[in-house]
């Protein structure tokens, strides 16, 4: 299974979950594991998702989410699990 | 499955405290290139290094995207010009048309540095090593990205002192010859003593020749993420605060050695080494020095400096060697002046002088580096610094080089200006007693005993 972690982080406004998820949706991204939270007004979001089977490669969509983000006022990186794995397991 | 705190550990590293993968080098031999005709020679490097590097930056750029890691440098380090031009060169200006092949072929795959102008003369210099040398100042004002080395020593030949002499008189040409731009072609030459052959690092790179036909070497970084780290070690002892350099290394380095791995499989070149290096640049918190003193300096150069640096750069091998699966290259902290802000500060204070870089220098990579000296000095005093740092390398068994910059029309109380990731360095004073009789005695020092240490 190849995995990607998604964050967003900015000021909170109604959809953005929505927004995240239906674009991830369009491009055929399941997700397997997402939290959220509000500190001081500032929305907080992760997500694990599978892109194996994903209609578009991991490059176009860090890109295509980063304007996504834009849209709605908040920075959203995607970036492939590996990053993470490497640091943080043995 | 990883979890939101290792996601926002990550991620700060990366925003706000510059962790970043500083260079990923392609390493291409030009063995097969050597010709005996000039042209047919330049004809056939332009075209190696144009085939094999082709996709090195949009490869290089791909990666950085998709795991969202900077990757500040894409660069190309070749086997040493003076092997592969011997046979075609009879003068110096064939060689300087080497190097402007190399220039138009950096610029065409779009690295900013091609390192490996360079020759290997520990024990003695061939008729082609030294025509290279001589060529030195010109390839360097003529071109913008080439960068040359010399390797004038090691602990297995001694320290030959004719081309130490005359690496002296080359710093001093070369700093005529770009005196326009505070002497910048400096900036772009290194002497060393035990040069390693997988050096990702410029410029000091070059592919040596016990390396294959293509590699890729890494270069990390993360000054700014130790210094963070270890802010939580304050009033804590040295147990605590080794446990978490280490640990911050092991993180640092195992995304170099990630970076190394994809840029292998998705360049078809095999994966050489990872160097653990702590490798600083003048932006805001990106600093060694810095490092140093949140260790519990004033200021660095401050008594204690050098110790600290030992256990820095200990910690920093310790932690990095189990992350990455090859370790090679220079491998320690860095301790350039020009390009940490942190040393900037401490030359300017009066803190830090040249004696106490020297010092710094043996027990930590890599040597005396960039480092702004008056315009004046003369050629005999550097080739006494050049000496005195290889014969740090030589008995140590460790690497050393000299970056020095005569910043020609400047002196103490100037500063000189290099833009970009070298920065700007403040002229540090020199010691003027003369050496001259010393460095020009003929031939050289011989190899140190390898028993007896103490």
């Amino acid at each position: 299974m190849k995995k990607c972690i998604i964050t967003v982080v900015g000021k909170d406004t109604v959809g953005i979950i929505a927004k995240v998820c239906t674009y991830l949706a369009e491009r055929n991204v399941n997700i397997l594991d997402i939290s959220q939270t509000i500190v001081d007004g500032y929305f907080n979001m992760m997500a694990i998702v599978d892109v194996t089977n994903a209609k578009d490669e991991v490059l176009t969509m860090a890109k295509e989410l980063e304007e996504v983000g834009k849209t709605v006022g908040v920075m959203i990186h995607c970036q492939r699990e590996e990053i993470f794995e490497k640091m943080h397991r043995l | 499955m990883i979890n939101r705190y290792e996601v926002y550990e990550t991620n700060q590293m990366i925003e706000q405290e510059n962790l970043d993968v500083r260079t990923i080098t392609l390493g291409i031999s030009l063995l097969d290139c050597v010709d005996s005709d000039i042209e047919k020679l330049n004809e056939k490097i332009y075209n190696k290094i144009t085939t094999v590097a082709k996709d090195l930056v949009s490869t290089g750029a791909a990666i950085e995207q998709e795991f969202g890691i900077p990757i500040v440098n894409k660069r190309i380090s070749i086997t040493p010009i003076s092997l592969v031009g011997g046979a075609a060169c009879k003068t110096s200006a064939d060689y300087v048309m080497i190097a402007k092949t190399l220039d138009a072929a950096a610029k065409k795959v779009g690295v900013n540095f091609i390192g490996g102008y360079s020759a290997l003369v520990s024990k003695s210099m061939t008729a082609g090593d030294k025509l290279l040398i001589q060529s030195i100042p010109e390839a360097l004002s003529c071109t913008e990205r080439v960068c040359s080395s010399i390797n004038v020593g090691s602990t297995k030949t001694g320290i030959n002192m004719d081309a130490v002499r005359l690496c002296g008189e080359i710093v001093k040409a070369t700093a005529e010859a770009t005196k326009e731009n505070d002497s910048l072609g400096c900036a772009k030459l290194v002497v060393f003593c035990n040069a390693p052959d997988d050096n990702p690092f410029m410029a000091g790179a070059f592919l040596g020749v016990t390396e294959g036909d293509a590699v890729i070497n890494v270069g990390v970084s993360g000054p700014g993420v130790v210094k963070h780290a270890i802010e939580k070690a304050r009033g804590k002892d040295f147990e605590k605060l080794c446990e978490i350099i280490k640990k911050t290394a092991f993180k640092i380095t195992r995304v170099g050695q990630l970076v190394a791995g994809e840029a292998s499989k998705r360049l078809g070149v095999p994966f050489g080494i990872v160097d653990l290096s702590l490798a600083p640049t003048p932006a805001i918190g990106d600093s060694v020095a810095e490092i140093l003193e949140e260790i519990g300096l004033e200021r660095v150069g401050a008594p204690g400096t050098t110790a600290a640096l030992a256990m820095l750069n200990d910690q920093v091998k310790k932690g990095g060697v189990m992350a990455s699966s090859y370790v090679g290259g220079l491998s320690g902290a860095f301790i350039p002046v020009s390009e940490d802000q942190g040393m900037i500060d401490a030359v300017k204070l009066g803190a830090l002088n040249l004696e106490k870089l020297e010092a710094m220098t043996c027990v930590c990579s890599v040597g005396l580096d960039m480092i702004a000296i008056p315009g004046k000095t003369e050629a005999a005093t550097i080739s006494g610094i050049i000496a005195d740092e290889m014969a740090i390398g030589m008995v140590n068994q460790k690497t050393t080089a000299v970056r020095l910059i005569p910043v020609i029309g400047k002196d103490v109380g100037d500063t000189a200006e290099f833009g970009g990731l070298l920065g700007y360095a403040p002229i540090i004073p020199v010691n003027e007693f003369d050496c001259s009789t010393f460095v020009n005695r003929r031939g050289r020092i011989p190899a140190p005993i390898h028993s007896f240490k103490n």
